[in-house]
């Protein structure tokens, strides 16, 4: 069986409004899925329908080979969560909250201490073991998160903003762990709203948005129609209304778009000259403050596709869950 | 054998982190302490009215040892989502409350004990049914943490749990025979008295030790039974609608 997920027609509405609108995608047998959305696309009620803490309205989930729908519990053993708020016992060490993860899932005794002790020491973290998880840092949280949800050895990790709200350090580090896990077989299901995250991690994204799946492909062929653009990004203070057109006058062959106020985007098939553009922008009493050359990322294609702005998505995000 | 580490467990994190913590230890002790100097204050009994005192005070620390506890043990769980690690889990649910309320029982027998060890040193218990009395108070702690539990699911906040636990608890101190007879209540209050479990318990703990009783044992013991499975029925229920949407 090469698929660890499989997922069909799902959907779920909440008081009329719908969530999750049809939904149908698979997961592959140790593949890292990346499943992007702005807030509110339906990630999390997707998460909760497939992890048993959401019953769907319609669909068909199998996890493992086990038909989910109707009975949730049936796969729970095969599954691993980590949830985006950090929910261990504040009032338990960090030691404890692993072994307690463990007894959950029928662990005897010696082999749930032995394993909290691997794991604190892989997450390095060992030496806070003996120390109540709510005197944890927000990036030790989110270590021992993680480290819970894949105490019992899942064949399947659900990881749900799993660096969202946390300092830059910890997220390298969170983000080495969860390659270090995908390298060693685990099928992880990512939900992220940090774009260059899941680039560098997924092998597959979906992109959600309002409850529906708008695109479902490999990192590489998203990318594929702007690998070969050439962007410019320039920085304008005092930047005429009528700057767009003038410009798109002048250069017909380039492309522009203003994704924020004061910036001008230039993409081109070609190499663009920074000078021309300087110049044309200057004459018309615009104060050119940085011109710099972008390389085309996966956030162009979140961009176009979703028609959001993702700098706008993580600012909300990051507003909601704490900065990082 | 997997799911019974689990409930072990559940049970033991819980009695580690909630019901041994000193503050609740204290008031395991005060408070039937408290509500046994109230009512000899209150009479101006002496100690021969210790055996007619003891009933209520013993269903009253269960009473509100248990209920008091689950507004915390499960509704601050499912506030701070801790709660959803352990829906997640591969437990049955009805395994998973169980539990989640087996501490609290355990809690609820404890605190009965307070009192009857208090009062074994004062009068002769000798005469005691204590074959009626200890089922009875195991049924009145699972009943009374039942409802607790019943409560705590139908709320969100911890707040509305304690506020809600009042509108039940308070009432069961006087319409349950506690300390005042149910038949000296006002005629169109005793039909309330009769749809309360503690009415039934209580009736066998008078019986225990004054062989006073309303209503024949076999019927409190089976009326009891009946309140516990219609309210953990009731409160599986409301998880399944309320916490699993």
């Amino acid at each position: 069986m090469d698929e660890s997920i499989i997922v069909e027609d799902l959907a779920k509405s909440f008081e009329g409004v719908e969530a999750v609108a049809g939904v149908t995608f698979t997961v592959r047998k140790g593949e890292l899925f990346g499943f992007l959305g702005p807030n509110g696309a339906g990630k999390t009620t997707t998460i909760n329908m497939l992890t048993g803490l959401a019953r769907p309205d319609a669909g068909t989930i199998r996890i493992g080979g086990i038909d989910c729908t109707a009975n949730p519990k049936a796969a729970q053993h095969l599954v691993g969560v980590v949830p985006d708020e950090s929910n261990l016992y504040q009032e338990l060490t960090g030691f404890d909250n692993l072994c307690f993860c463990a007894a959950l899932y029928g662990m005897g005794k010696t082999e749930r201490r032995a394993r909290a002790r691997k794991l604190l020491d892989n997450f390095g973290l060992a030496r806070a073991a003996d120390r109540r998880f709510g005197g944890y840092s927000k990036g030790m949280k989110r270590k021992l998160t993680i480290a819970a949800g894949i105490i019992h050895r899942p064949a399947i990790l659900f990881l749900d903003e799993p660096t969202t709200g946390i300092d830059v350090a910890s997220a390298r580090q969170v983000r080495q762990l969860i390659a270090d896990l995908h390298r060693e077989g685990t099928t992880i299901f990512l939900t992220t709203h940090y774009i260059e995250e899941a680039e560098r991690l997924c092998g597959r994204i979906a992109f959600i948005v309002s409850g529906r799946i708008v695109r479902i492909d490999t990192v590489e062929r998203l990318i594929q129609p702007i690998k070969a653009k050439h962007v410019l990004q320039i920085a304008c203070a005092n930047m005429p209304d009528d700057v767009h057109a003038r410009l798109t006058e002048a250069f017909p062959d380039l492309e522009f778009s203003e994704p924020a106020n004061g910036l001008i985007r230039v993409e081109a098939d070609q190499p663009v000259g920074v000078g021309p553009l300087v110049r044309l922008l200057e004459m018309h009493s615009a104060e050119v403050v940085e011109a710099k050359r972008v390389r085309p990322s996966l956030e162009d294609i979140f961009v176009r596709i979703t028609g959001i702005e993702a700098a706008a998505m993580r600012k909300e995000k990051e507003r909601k869950g704490g900065g990082r | 054998m997997k799911i019974w580490i689990a409930f072990w467990n559940i049970m033991l994190k819980d009695m580690r982190t909630y019901y041994l913590k000193p503050p609740n230890v204290s008031w395991g002790i005060i408070f039937p302490l408290a509500w046994t100097g109230m009512f000899f204050i209150k009479t101006g009994s002496g100690l021969e009215s210790i055996l007619t005192l003891l009933p209520g005070v013993v269903a009253v620390s269960i009473l509100f040892g248990t209920t008091s506890m689950l507004a915390v043990t499960v509704t601050f769980e499912k506030k701070n989502r801790s709660f959803e690690r352990l829906l997640m889990a591969p437990i049955p649910l009805e395994l998973l409350m169980l539990a989640k309320t087996s501490g609290a029982i355990l809690f609820g027998v404890a605190n009965a004990l307070v009192p009857v060890a208090i009062a074994a040193f004062i009068v002769n218990l000798s005469q005691a049914a204590w074959s009626a009395f200890l089922p009875a108070v195991v049924l009145i702690a699972v009943v009374s943490t039942f409802l607790g539990l019943f409560i705590a699911v139908a709320v969100s906040e911890v707040f509305e749990a304690q506020t809600f636990s009042n509108f039940f608890r308070f009432p069961m101190i006087f319409l349950c025979g506690l300390f005042f007879p149910i038949a000296k209540l006002p005629v169109f209050l005793k039909p309330l008295s009769y749809a309360l479990p503690l009415t039934y318990g209580v009736d066998i703990l008078r019986w225990s030790f004054a062989g006073q009783n309303l209503f024949p044992p076999a019927l409190d013991f089976g009326v009891l039974v009946i309140f516990c499975v219609l309210l953990f029925w009731l409160s599986l229920i409301n998880v399944r609608k309320r916490w699993i949407v």
